[in-house]
């Protein structure tokens, strides 16, 4: 018995337990994001590959650049602007569809792909709790997702751009038509609203499709859409309303509201921006998903 | 100080009792081996211990509540929990990479040298190794880990002979020092027989049998009787009896080997054997209440 606790602070000092017991919190969330990016590229290919495709339209379409220019000469500064910008706000609308659907299918396989394939036996023999992981996985659609779908849509607006400004080039025609697309405040704005709108708008969403996701033994997409619209049905018969359908119409709404360019920035101001009280009740629902999500995650094993 | 500690531990699954009230201590520095048949809890034991379970009961291990206090309970136990859960996504340096980032006690060096005398490339993702070369991963990456109590559930099942006979040989040659626990469970029973230092039975959620292997070395006997001795024999209440090369083969707790010498040839019953007679006893006399 006194050989065997001998034993114990030997091995501990031959680790170098003193120094290297602790690996910081940040250290392993960084850790914990990195390999949930190794797993699901598509959070990164599937905004990477609908960029080139509208890269390829918008170049096709490029070539009737010149005439456009030409034709558009009596025109006023503001209409100019609607008029060039339109190409730009199409492209950063569709990286933004495209992320939200990777978001939604991320989310419902996120702690359900882990039981599916057993790998959360490994997940769990390592020292990141359940608490971590899932915030972890939150972090994904919360703000990876936002974050990379500007990054792409910036890098994308900057090709538009330099290819305009060849072909204009190559026609002999003047750059100055450019200027009017306001790119700058259309990114500031950009970054508002999918930092806003689809990191906290959306929280809720992804919080209960991550809670679904831990929760379902099978068909995570029809338990996420099915419970929320028989709520709906349910209310239409009971009491001929329609609150609940509402509510989640306008909270899309919100999030999605103002993806016109043009006047993002009146957003900023009002109701819908971070002082409303609906932002708030939102992110405490995600706060309460997550920690059902945690709660579920620690109690079950692969399905 | 007792590395697994347990007293009425129970876990029921609706009307299925997986643990059925046991009492366990496992002391440091011991290679526990827990043999059961299917269904007899022995999957159930390790996950209580490893905080994987909610269970009724009072359980210590490293004088840590494991389902409370899991996540610090976790820097000191590592587990291999069945063959292959190793995610088939990832490659073998991203496996080095997130293990080396998240636990405090994983030396990358020693995982490498392990897996530099395996032919896997850590180029390679775990989809495109063999189910031997996801075994092999999975206990470099263990092995590299300095853990007090490591637990390995069916660590080996479905492997072919070669890697199971590696697979164990590197935990005693490679990992094993007196300072650390090892748990492990399986229903193959040949391989771990040499390895271990403590023996577990288990069924339906009983503890049948529990001893170190020179107690099972001095208790357990089995004598070839001749023909002439056999009633003489079975006068010694026998715990089995079988058939084997034309001869009865009896097999006897607590007796001595002079007195048994005298009834035919004398030799030391292999675990598979005492498990049989144990736990076709046990099921025998449960089948008979029933």
């Amino acid at each position: 018995m006194s050989t065997q606790s001998n034993a114990i602070p030997q091995s501990a000092l031959a680790s170098g337990a003193g120094n290297c017991n602790q690996i910081s919190i940040a250290r392993r969330v960084y850790w914990s994001v990195k390999r949930e990016v190794w797993e699901s590229r598509s959070i990164y290919i599937a905004p990477l590959a609908v960029a080139a495709v509208i890269l390829l339209g918008f170049f096709v379409s490029a070539i009737r650049l010149p005439a456009k220019v030409r034709e558009a000469s009596g025109m006023t500064p503001l209409q100019l602007g609607d008029m060039f910008a339109q190409p730009y706000d199409i492209a950063a609308l569709a990286l933004m569809a495209v992320t939200l659907v990777v978001a939604a299918f991320y989310c419902l396989d996120a702690l359900h792909g882990e039981r599916r394939d057993r790998s959360i036996l490994f997940w769990k023999s390592l020292p990141v709790s359940d608490l971590m992981t899932v915030l972890s996985k939150a972090t994904i659609p919360l703000l990876l997702l936002p974050l990379i779908t500007f990054l792409i849509t910036v890098a994308l607006h900057v090709s538009m751009l330099l290819l305009s400004a060849a072909i204009l080039l190559v026609s002999g025609q003047s750059l100055a038509i450019l200027s009017h697309l306001r790119l700058g405040i259309r990114w500031i704005e950009l970054l508002y609203h999918l930092l806003i709108g689809h990191g906290l708008y959306y929280a809720p969403f992804y919080g209960w499709f991550l809670l679904v996701s831990a929760w379902a033994r099978r068909g995570t997409f029809l338990w996420a859409v099915l419970p929320p619209l028989a709520i709906g049905v349910l209310e239409k018969i009971l009491f001929n309303t329609s609150h609940f359908g509402e509510l989640i119409g306008d909270r899309f709404g919100i999030g999605g509201s103002n993806s016109k360019a043009s006047g993002m920035l009146a957003m900023i101001a009002d109701s819908s921006g971070l002082s409303s009280p609906g932002l708030w009740i939102g992110l405490l629902l995600t706060a309460i998903f997550l920690f059902a999500a945690v709660q579920l995650r620690r109690r079950q094993g692969p399905v | 100080m007792a590395c697994i500690e347990a007293r009425g531990l129970r876990k029921a699954f609706g009307k299925t009792v997986a643990l059925d009230g046991i009492d366990l201590r496992v002391e440091e520095g011991r290679i526990l081996g827990i043999i059961g048949p299917n269904g007899a809890g022995k999957t159930t034991a390790p996950n209580a211990i490893l905080g994987l379970t909610p269970y009724q009961g009072e359980l210590h291990v490293l004088g840590r509540d494991p389902w409370r206090e899991r996540d610090r309970l976790m820097r000191d136990v590592s587990f291999i929990a069945d063959v292959a859960v190793l995610p088939r996504w990832i490659r073998v340096w991203q496996a080095l990479d997130y293990v080396a980032g998240v636990h405090p006690r994983f030396d990358r060096a020693k995982a490498e040298g392990f897996l530099a005398k395996t032919t896997i490339r850590q180029t390679s993702r775990v989809r495109e190794l063999s189910k031997g070369m996801v075994a092999q991963l999975h206990l470099a990456l263990i092995l590299a880990i300095d853990a007090r109590l490591l637990v390995l559930d069916e660590p080996t099942l479905g492997l072919d002979i070669l890697y199971r006979k590696q697979f164990y040989d590197s935990l005693l040659n490679d990992y094993f020092d007196r300072s650390r626990t090892i748990v492990v469970t399986t229903h193959q029973v040949e391989e771990i027989e040499q390895v271990l230092t403590d023996l577990m039975f288990m069924d339906r959620g009983r503890i049948v049998l529990h001893c170190s292997m020179e107690d099972f070395e001095a208790r357990y006997l089995e004598v070839m009787v001749r023909p002439e001795q056999l009633d003489a024999a079975r006068a010694l209440k026998p715990l089995n009896e079988r058939q084997g090369l034309g001869r009865s083969i009896l097999l006897f707790d607590g007796i001595g080997r002079d007195r048994l010498s005298a009834l035919g040839e004398v030799r030391n019953p292999s675990i598979a054997d005492l498990f049989v007679a144990v736990i076709g006893k046990h099921s025998g006399q449960a089948q008979g209440a029933a």
